[in-house]
């Protein structure tokens, strides 16, 4: 992924570089390889619970390993795959379609990705460290609180360091859109991916504060003697139900509107018309976040909360449905009458559009209280929620992965291997999880280490694994395109899909600086009013001058390495307090060192820039 | 150029948002203290829900001594208008004046946390009132003690940058850093006050 003069350099350069860097582009790409890393190492894990699923009776895996394969794959798929993928695309995209030089504040963009390094490196520790936790991805209380090896310390530890790195990303998105557009770029001008993507980031910042609390909670019980999920000390196991879920709702929502971004971006430009109804999608977006706060107890229908509040939480979350809806029809009617162009992000959208209305169609179902009686913990949710995370995350995820590669390196993935990819992995999707809704309805509960044979569960688990593979395979094939592609290093030219956002109209990659000149905005589809009205290039908004750059900091590195340290003293404590206070001491100390030492950046002089080209993608 | 922030004197009247940093900061920092208000309505919310669980143990109606909480409460607010003054000084460009309700401030919230540690030292000698020892107990440590831990944080903020820059006075790129330090610490002052609203008050009378 490095460039020939990169290579040169040296590896050892190469690594500074990357542990260094404060450039959201080169930030991208680390949230890019550790998303994906993690991302194959649930996979592995989902594979194994298909596995030990295949037949009846079957003993492949001890049910002991099954409950730590089935609680790391949740927790690994959601914080540690589906979230930093999001936070590669926001970061590689989103500054350059508002036209800015870097995101609002560089070094707290660098200290979110190594906090959620060190805290994924630290929950999987755990695998090799007495067992991982052990009670479901929800690690719902007093289960939690029985779980006898560290497994749940590492769980409630180590997202709590990932989580703060989750935060620290958001503030700095929300920020960046706030004061960073280049002039032009009004709200309404905004691309679609930046305004979901903003809206996300808002969620996660009154969303994970929730999680935080409750993760403080149980560690406290856990390793404190705190009583807060202990009935027989007065304690109340349903508060973490309602802070886990206050989190977790709207955590669904910050997963899936970034893909809606995506293939907002994605569907206009294969189309050749401009998005339908981009103002209707705008507010759609703001109303989704908006209900996605007020439907977390819908989770908890089975828990006795009363008609009166089961109705109320019912009904708000079928009022999701309504903004939902909004955007799948803006998306049709994006295409009625376009030219479209079937690229490979394109069948991804087309494929995406009657999963996700599979998905949604089913969360109403379950909204509706009484019938969640039956539905609740079976095979049924599993469906539902895998059709909205994989029909529409994942492939929201990858779609953007495959069109804005280009942007991100250079290079073009091979148009092929990427329908081969979405068709295996498609195809592997619908057989994997289709079946499991008449699993749920036949009443196969969720998280069951074995079924019993002659139940009529047989053929529909058999057809359920053998769709895994399809996918397992398709995945594979992603990765063998990205080596290949990468090998062989074709460079493309900056806009070779043809688009219309202001990302297009520089060169692939980007110059550090991103923006020789700030752009000038003069409509929404930036690139394309110029293409329509111009000379198909962006006019800048001022003249060639110097521009202000941040410095490269080995800071956050070392602030997230003492928090990971201190993270294994507070969970052994004993003799390993002195763990904590290395750790605490070496976050507190680089926080002080970041605080005192003036770091106000550089300059990269006019004279430089006038030496280069002029900055656009031609 | 960029060295440019660093020079002293001069500054405009709102020197904490003249630069584009100064104004991401501001910016960060207010929605940061959106994130902290979830953290401590969460905190609230787990109080409100565990504060009549006080199985054996003491309950807040026998332990909690207003006298003490009101002096608290007195000491803390002052220390919220004391930094009022500080950031008056600070758009005044007076340094000095600045650098003197801000220390004024800090001995505050000194006074503030000794008389927490003072309050936690006497429930647990006194009454046998520890963290393990109810819902109840753990609940209100938790809380009043994530509050008490920004107390201590925000001191040692404050501190550092009084230190860091008493040599070379005010400048661009320092005044956003006092100012934010500021907004942190009204920040505390106001779950200061919902803590003794919620937690003295109605488990006195409520």
């Amino acid at each position: 992924m490095s460039t020939t003069a990169e290579k040169k350099a040296g590896f050892g350069s190469v690594l500074w570089d990357y542990l260094t860097t404060v450039d959201h582009k080169k930030i991208a790409i680390l949230y890019l390889v550790a998303g994906l890393f993690f991302f194959i190492l649930g996979g592995l894990q989902a594979m194994l619970i298909r596995i030990q699923l295949i037949a009846p009776d079957n003993e492949f895996i001890s049910a002991q390993f099954y409950n730590e394969v089935l609680t790391m794959h949740g927790t690994t798929m959601i914080f540690l795959a589906a979230m930093p993928l999001i936070f590669a695309l926001m970061n590689a995209v989103l500054p350059l379609q508002i036209g800015a030089r870097d995101v609002a504040f560089p070094f707290i963009n660098s200290l979110g990705f190594w906090l959620f390094f060190f805290g994924g490196i630290f929950l999987n520790i755990s695998w090799f460290a007495g067992g991982a936790p052990d009670v479901g991805w929800t690690a719902y209380a007093p289960l939690s609180l029985f779980s006898e090896s560290h497994g749940v310390d590492y769980y409630s530890i180590g997202l709590q360091i990932t989580g703060f790195g989750t935060l620290m990303g958001g503030i700095n998105f929300i920020v960046t859109v706030v004061n960073m557009r280049a002039p032009g770029m009004t709200y309404m001008r905004m691309p679609l991916f930046t305004w979901t993507s903003f809206i996300a980031s808002v969620l996660i910042l009154f969303a994970f504060p929730a999680l935080t609390v409750g993760l403080f909670l149980l560690t406290f019980d856990r390793l404190f003697g705190g009583n807060f999920f202990d009935p027989e000390m007065g304690g109340n196991v349903i508060i973490w139900e309602h802070l886990f879920w206050i989190f977790g709702h709207p955590e669904v929502y910050i997963l899936i509107l970034p893909a809606f971004g995506v293939f907002s971006e994605i569907i206009p430009t294969f189309s050749k018309k401009r998005l339908f109804g981009y103002s209707s999608m705008v507010f759609a977006t703001i109303l989704i976040a908006f209900l996605g706060f007020m439907v977390w107890a819908h989770h908890m229908f089975t828990v006795g909360l009363g008609p009166i509040a089961n109705s109320i939480f019912a009904v708000a979350t079928m009022a999701i449905a309504v903004p939902t809806g909004i955007k799948i029809f803006n998306w049709l009617f994006t295409m009625w009458g376009g030219s479209i162009r079937l690229t490979s992000p394109m069948v991804m959208a087309l494929g995406f559009i009657p999963t996700f209305t599979i998905g949604g169609m089913t969360g109403v179902m379950l909204a509706s209280a009484a019938a969640d009686f039956q539905y609740h913990d079976t095979y049924f949710v599993v469906a539902h929620f895998h059709y909205v995370i994989v029909g529409g995350t994942v492939l929201g995820i990858f779609a953007g992965i495959i069109y804005w590669w280009p942007k991100m390196f250079g290079t073009m993935l091979n148009e092929k291997l990427n329908h081969w990819f979405f068709w295996l992995f498609f195809i592997g999707f619908h057989l994997t999880f289709f079946f499991q809704h008449f699993l749920g309805l036949m009443g196969m509960p969720r998280r069951y280490w074995k079924f019993l044979p002659d139940q009529g569960l047989d053929l529909f688990n058999l057809i359920s694994t053998i769709g895994a593979f399809g996918m397992a395979i398709g995945t594979i094939i992603f990765l063998i395109n990205v080596v290949m592609t990468q090998m062989k290093g074709e460079k493309v030219s900056g806009d070779p899909w043809d688009a219309r956002t202001l990302e297009w109209a520089i060169p692939s990659p980007p110059p550090f600086y991103n923006f020789k000149q700030e752009p000038l905005v003069r409509g929404l589809d930036a690139l394309w009013v110029e293409k329509m009205q111009g000379n198909g290039k962006i006019q800048p908004a001022e003249p060639l001058g110097d521009i202000h750059m941040p410095n490269r900091s080995f800071v956050p590195f070392v602030i997230s390495l003492g928090l990971f340290i201190a993270g294994f003293g507070v969970m052994y404590q004993g003799a390993m307090w002195i763990l904590a206070a290395i750790g605490f001491g070496t976050t507190a100390g680089a926080m002080l060192y970041r605080s005192v030492k003036d770091d106000i950046g550089y300059h990269v002089h006019k004279e430089e820039l006038e030496e280069e080209g002029d900055g656009s993608n031609g | 150029m960029a060295e440019d922030v660093l020079k002293s004197g001069n500054l405009p009247e709102n020197p904490e948002r003249a630069t584009l940093e100064g104004r991401n900061k501001f910016m960060g920092f207010w929605f940061f203290l959106g994130g902290e208000t979830v953290l401590f309505a969460s905190l609230f919310g787990t109080y409100l829900a565990l504060r009549n669980s006080s199985v054996d143990g003491p309950t807040g109606e026998e332990i909690f001594g207003l006298g003490l909480v009101f002096l608290m409460t007195v000491i803390l607010l002052t220390s919220s208008l004391t930094s009022v003054y500080a950031m008056y000084h600070m758009k005044n460009n007076d340094f000095k004046k600045m650098q003197l309700w801000l220390g004024i401030t800090v001995l505050l919230g000194f006074a503030f946390l000794g008389l927490e540690i003072y309050e936690f030292v006497h429930y647990v000698n006194d009454y046998g009132f520890g963290f393990t020892t109810s819902a109840f107990s753990t609940a209100f440590y938790s809380l009043v003690g994530f509050h008490g831990a920004h107390v201590a944080f925000g001191l040692v903020w404050i501190i550092s940058l009084m230190i860091r820059n008493h040599k070379r006075g005010l400048n661009l790129y320092n005044a956003p850093k006092f100012y934010i330090a500021s907004l942190y610490w009204h920040f505390i002052d106001v779950v200061w006050v919902f803590i003794f609203t919620v937690v003295y008050l109605m488990g006195k009378v409520g």
